[in-house]
């Protein structure tokens, strides 16, 4: 039999078993009705204990949601959301920083640990002390639902200036950065989901690095859904100033759920003279089973601004997860000299669709632009990658260099490749590049006559295809990326 | 069973643009452990389809005949199958991965084959020293291993990297496709004595060859002739030389 | 008087008075489409780059019965003095959309017959999915009909279209359809010239059938007060070849885009292209293949060149559906901006529903190469000149794409009568 066609049929046997993150946890929840209208925004405004100019804020941007249609340019179909029949809060019933491990809930820490995050880590998790010697490299934010649940090394952070909270958090002990950066990089009002997000946005994280600073330690939160009906709207702020830098990572899971669940974030990054933000996501939100039954909506706005001259913003992300995804981290490059790179694999199987790619605004003088995105599609997905060059009339000396690739696994898929292209500058340099493949029968066979089997040599090929964007991941996160890769391609031959 | 490569009455097709082409009709060859035997002929006579229907390539179809490898049905088994029972094909046109590394490809393969014969797998530090040495043996430049498999390779670089993965991978049986072709004397001489290490009363070698030359490092004990799809002349080494000399339209001529 | 007149407005109202007199189903049915959906603006994304503001400003009335012979006689010998060949073959010329027998020279291998005579639509264009074949279908009153019998080399086909206006802006939208059937081969060339403010509306439907061949050169010179939209579907046969080039030159907004269909096994398609602007002009060259049956290859090659405030529009869409298995596609467009204000803005675009296709696109912004001018000019060329030779290099490569010998001459003969001397620019 063709090595594609068992390939083809081993991918429609790989099923919603295969989705490790599916489990649900059992915590008392607090959540707020139904619907969505001012009162529940006061409602979750109240919760957060919030000053009154965030809830204006909040107000005046659900009035703009309300004038506002969802976009349909994006290659993706679903039916109807009915925005008033989800949960806009939801919480584990609990006190607010726990103090020791007995005082988080067994079950958020039966959670973690199913999430693969490290028992010592849980403990730091819940804020337990560990000896010198034992730390992590990396700081932790778990927003669990619509909150923040736990915060890791906030001491050590602090010691070195950096602040690293909850947002809700900081919009009360940090109100004047809140105010000064929330919104200033993606409006209220720039799209229908952000509009939505910055109503209802209930936790995420807040990163502060003051100047000169390089952030002594990886950042990373981890999403987790988990109450039914609930949407996850976290919204992350990230300011690094004058020669700072940072590295931040996010992770996110959900459980398996017959009904779809609308994740809508928003993050934006703000990068001051000669800073430096690395944001790398794993992705891996839950797909849906075989038939394209539930799964998350990941409709998600990430925006950077390079302000300051030769600062530097890189997106890496690994999609795998998610039934639908719509997110196009981008770059607003208006220093001088500002770099912005966007390096993406995404993976669709069974009956996911994802529109995603990124887009870079060149402003400034000399900016820099570099996008790598990997396709990978199987199963009866349908992956695009959508994305935008802009050079702007003062961009003189602007340079992009554009490389997308897709790879099909199966004759029922799609992978489709939509770059907007536009320069207003004679002397800008613009290169695009993109093919569309699928693994070839030599590569294959070449492999499979050197003793590898199918699957390993599948495994091989799409991470050697990959390679581009997976070396741009920090260590641990890499680790956990080529896991996935591999699982998506577990049982995606025969 | 005495012989260990055993193949008779092969036929096989393949599905070229929509039309079925038949490439082998009828090959019987049989080669007892320990010997190199060798494939000569004119270009389209099936030589290159014989080493892919041997190795298990599937856009071929067998449709009469059987192959048998050290008593087993050759033609039953997976690629990788064979690749572990210890049949290795040096590819006349190298594939390129890009993206994948040469150690770690050479080391992932080592270790699938070594696992399927019950052998430990070896780590990458054990690995790495034997792959160096082989490496050398072979004159390859060091930086060769840290590249992507046969990317941006000469076509010297890509046929050295076959008889590397070869050494590396032990096999009883290789089928050396135009392994010569393209390289320069010094070449032919590295890559024949890469051959020649291997050379035991339990290796065997089926090569594919256009030159006199190589088979004066290689010192085959049978020579074949295949045209048509079949073999139609077997001899000594002699057969060669002869063949070398005159060409092949006198024996075509005497079989027609 | 009929219904539709009370759902004219924005640009639709500047043919209102036309379209109240139409007669038969499809011109019919085509403004009823037209006033259901208006023309494009910008939200639609296949207009996302290129608006029909310019049309808005004035009310298009049609062409005038009689025509300056004088006028046209000058066109006409503009176009065919660029080369000495052009003038040798045979040619059928329409002046503001309609048919002037007067100055045409009639080809004898092929069947010709004139839309005013008897109206083809064709399977193709189809007016509810394209609101400017609408507009066409609605108020075409002639165009050309060409067919080649199976296995005959019909030659050289020229298709003159020369816009005549005076004070008073007109439009004209004529219709042609041109049929090459099995094992023929055509080489039509399709030049567009004026004067004067109009609107340049045609529609083009072509049939290459099984085993055939369509080389289809277009050189478009509109006059610099003209809108130019023409759209071209394409249907291309078993083993059949459809290679057409565009070179655009003229018209203060001008959109060629072609749809093109490989229908069955083993079809060739080649949407090649050149535009050169300056000034204000906007150029767009868009084209939407589909891959509908296996084994089939499409190339595209489409050349920028854009000087004082020019815009240039790339668009191209290469569509694999599923059963188009082992399909070949390549896509790439380059542009070369000689000015500060000149800007392109390019969106070639893949969609694919099968897994074993070799498809691939690539795009290039640019200025002028440093390292090539500095060369040039150290081998004692003077800058203006290495520009010119840099720039004739650029959009050369495109041309030599052109198969058909002739009209890769004539190309050339326009572009260089037209850019003579101007290399210094920026």
């Amino acid at each position: 039999m063709p090595a594609v066609t068992q390939t083809r049929e081993a991918v429609e046997k790989l099923g919603q078993s295969t989705y490790k993150w599916g489990f649900e946890t059992d915590i008392e929840m607090d959540m707020a009705p139904k619907g969505l209208n001012e009162d529940i925004i006061r409602l979750i405004s109240s919760r957060k204990e919030e000053p009154e100019w965030m809830l204006e804020w909040r107000l005046a941007a659900y009035k703009t949601w309300q004038a506002m249609t969802e976009p349909k340019w994006a290659k993706v179909a679903y039916p109807p959301i009915d925005y008033q029949d989800a949960h806009y809060y939801a919480a584990p019933r609990k006190k607010p920083g726990p103090k020791s491990l007995d005082e988080v809930d067994p079950e958020l820490l039966r959670t973690y640990e199913k999430l693969g995050i490290p028992l010592h880590e849980q403990a730091l998790l819940a804020g337990v002390e560990v000896p010198e010697g034992e730390r992590m490299p990396v700081a932790v934010d778990a927003v669990f639902d619509s909150v923040s649940v736990a915060t890791t090394f906030r001491k050590t952070l602090e010691e070195a200036g950096v602040i690293f909270c909850p947002i809700s958090e900081a919009v009360k002990e940090h109100p004047d950065l809140v105010r000064k950066y929330l919104g200033t990089v993606v409006p209220a009002g720039d799209n229908f989901f952000s509009a939505l997000n910055s109503a209802v946005f209930t936790d995420g994280s807040f990163v502060y690095v003051p100047k000169g600073v390089r952030c002594p330690m990886e950042l990373s939160t981890y999403f987790r859904i988990n109450a039914k009906n609930t949407g996850q709207f976290e919204r992350t702020l990230i300011v690094v100033e004058e020669g700072a830098s940072v590295s931040y990572l996010e992770g996110c899971t959900a459980p398996m759920r017959d009904e779809n669940q609308l994740h809508a974030a928003v993050v934006e990054l703000v990068a001051m003279d000669d800073a430096s933000i690395k944001y790398s996501t794993v992705q891996n939100w839950y797909p849906g089973d075989e038939n394209g039954r539930g799964g998350i909506y990941n409709f998600v706005t990430k925006r950077g601004a390079c302000r300051g001259a030769r600062s530097k913003i890189s997106w890496t992300q690994v999609e795998t997860g998610s039934a639908i995804t719509w997110k196009y981290p981008s770059c607003i490059l208006q220093g001088e000299g500002s770099v912005g790179e966007f390096y993406s694999v995404a993976v669709t199987n069974n009956h996911q669709q994802a529109d995603t790619g990124t887009k870079m605004i060149h402003l400034g003088r000399n900016t820099r632009s570099t996008i790598i995105a990997k396709t990978i599609s199987a199963g009866r997905s349908d992956s695009t990658y959508r994305g935008l060059v802009r050079v702007q009339p003062k961009a003189s000396g602007a340079r992009n260099f554009t490389q997308c690739d897709s790879l099909l696994i199966g004759d029922q898929c799609g992978a489709h490749t939509v770059p907007y292209i536009e320069s207003r500058n004679m002397n800008a340099r613009i290169e695009h590049e993109a093919t569309t493949s699928k693994i070839s029968e030599d590569q294959l066979f070449y492999c499979r006559q050197r003793g590898l089997s199918e699957e390993d040599a599948v495994g091989l090929i799409v991470n050697g295809f990959c390679r581009d964007v997976l070396k741009e991941l920090p260590m641990e996160f890499a680790v956990e990326a080529q896991k996935l890769l591999q699982i998506s391609l577990e049982g995606s031959v025969g | 069973m005495s012989q260990f490569l055993e193949i008779s009455g092969l036929c096989a097709r393949i599905d070229a643009d929509g039309q079925e082409k038949q490439i082998l009709r009828g090959v019987d060859l049989s080669i007892p452990p320990g010997e190199v035997h060798v494939i000569m002929g004119p270009n389209g006579s099936g030589k290159s389809t014989l080493s892919y229907v041997l190795a298990g390539r599937e856009d071929y179809e067998v449709t009469a005949g059987t192959a048998t490898f050290h008593g087993q049905d050759l033609l039953a088994m997976e690629p990788e199958e064979r690749a572990a029972a210890g049949l290795f094909l040096a590819f006349q046109s190298p594939i390129e991965l890009p993206g994948v590394n040469n150690a770690n490809f050479l080391r992932t393969a080592v270790n699938a084959v070594r696992r399927a014969r019950g052998q430990d797998e070896l780590d990458a530090v054990a690995f790495l020293k034997m792959a160096r040495e082989a490496a050398k043996a072979l004159s390859m430049a060091p930086d060769m291993l840290k590249r992507n498999v046969n990317v941006g390779f000469s076509g010297g670089e890509k046929k050295r990297n076959e008889v590397l993965q070869m050494t590396l991978l032990q096999p009883t049986f290789a089928i050396l496709d135009e392994t010569d072709s393209g390289l320069d004397v010094d070449a032919l001489r590295i890559v024949a004595e890469g051959v020649n290490r291997l050379r035991a009363p339990t290796f065997s070698a089926l090569v594919i060859t256009h030159h006199q030359k190589l088979l004066d490092y290689l010192v085959p004990d049978r020579i074949h002739v295949m045209a048509r799809g079949r073999i139609i002349l077997s001899g000594g080494p002699e057969l060669a030389r002869q063949i070398d000399q005159e060409g092949y339209t006198k024996f075509l001529a005497e079989v027609a | 008087m009929n219904a539709l007149s009370k759902d004219m407005s924005g640009p639709l109202a500047l043919f209102a008075n036309r379209l109240n007199t139409l007669a038969g189903p499809e011109r019919q049915a085509a403004a009823g489409a037209l006033a259901r959906t208006g023309l494009p603006d910008r939200k639609s994304e296949a207009w996302h780059y290129t608006a029909l503001r310019a049309l808005g400003k004035q009310d298009y009335a049609a062409p005038p019965a009689q025509v300056d012979d004088g006028a046209v006689r000058t066109l006409l010998d503009g176009v065919l003095c660029a080369h000495p060949a052009m003038a040798g073959l045979p040619r059928v010329v329409f002046v503001n959309g309609r048919h002037a027998p007067a100055f045409s020279a009639l080809p004898d291998d092929v069947d010709l017959a004139f839309f005013a005579q008897a109206p083809r639509f064709g399977l193709q264009a189809a007016p509810d999915r394209d609101p400017l074949v609408a507009l066409n279908t609605a108020l075409a009153e002639d165009g050309l009909y060409v067919r080649v019998p199976a296995g005959v080399d019909g030659g050289h086909v020229m298709l003159v279209s020369l816009g005549v206006a005076g004070a008073e802006p007109v439009s004209f939208h004529p219709r042609h359809t041109v049929v090459v059937e099995k094992e023929a081969h055509l080489r039509l060339i399709c030049v567009q010239a004026g004067q004067g403010a109009y609107f340049h509306n045609p529609v083009t439907d072509i049939v290459v059938e099984d085993g055939a061949t369509l080389e289809h050169v277009t050189v478009q010179t509109e006059a610099a007060q003209a809108i130019s939209l023409g759209t071209l579907y394409a249907h291309v046969g078993h083993q059949s070849v459809y290679d057409s080039f565009v070179l655009g030159l003229g018209g203060q907004l001008a959109r060629h885009e072609v749809h093109a269909r490989l229908g069955a096994t083993r079809g060739v398609v080649h949407v090649n292209g050149a535009q050169r602007l300056a000034g204000q002009q906007v150029g767009d060259i868009t084209s939407v293949i589909t891959h509908v049956a296996s084994d089939c290859t499409s190339r595209q090659t489409v050349r920028n060149v854009l000087d004082g405030h020019a815009r240039g529009v790339f668009q191209g869409k290469v569509l694999v559906e599923r059963i188009a298995q082992k399909t070949d596609g390549y896509q790439m467009n380059q542009a070369l901006l000689l000015s500060p204000d000149a800007e392109i803005d390019a969106k070639p675009e893949l969609e694919i529903y099968a897994d074993d296709v070799r498809c691939s696109h690539g795009a290039t912004v640019g200025a002028l190469d440093d390292d090539q001018l500095f060369y040039l000019r150290s081998r004692g060329i003077p800058e203006h000149e290495a520009r010119q030779i840099l720039i004739d290099a650029f959009l050369d490569e495109a041309i030599a794409l052109v198969t058909d010998a002739t009209a890769q001459t004539f190309c050339r003969a326009v572009l260089a009568a037209r850019f003579a001397g101007k290399g210094d620019v920026a």
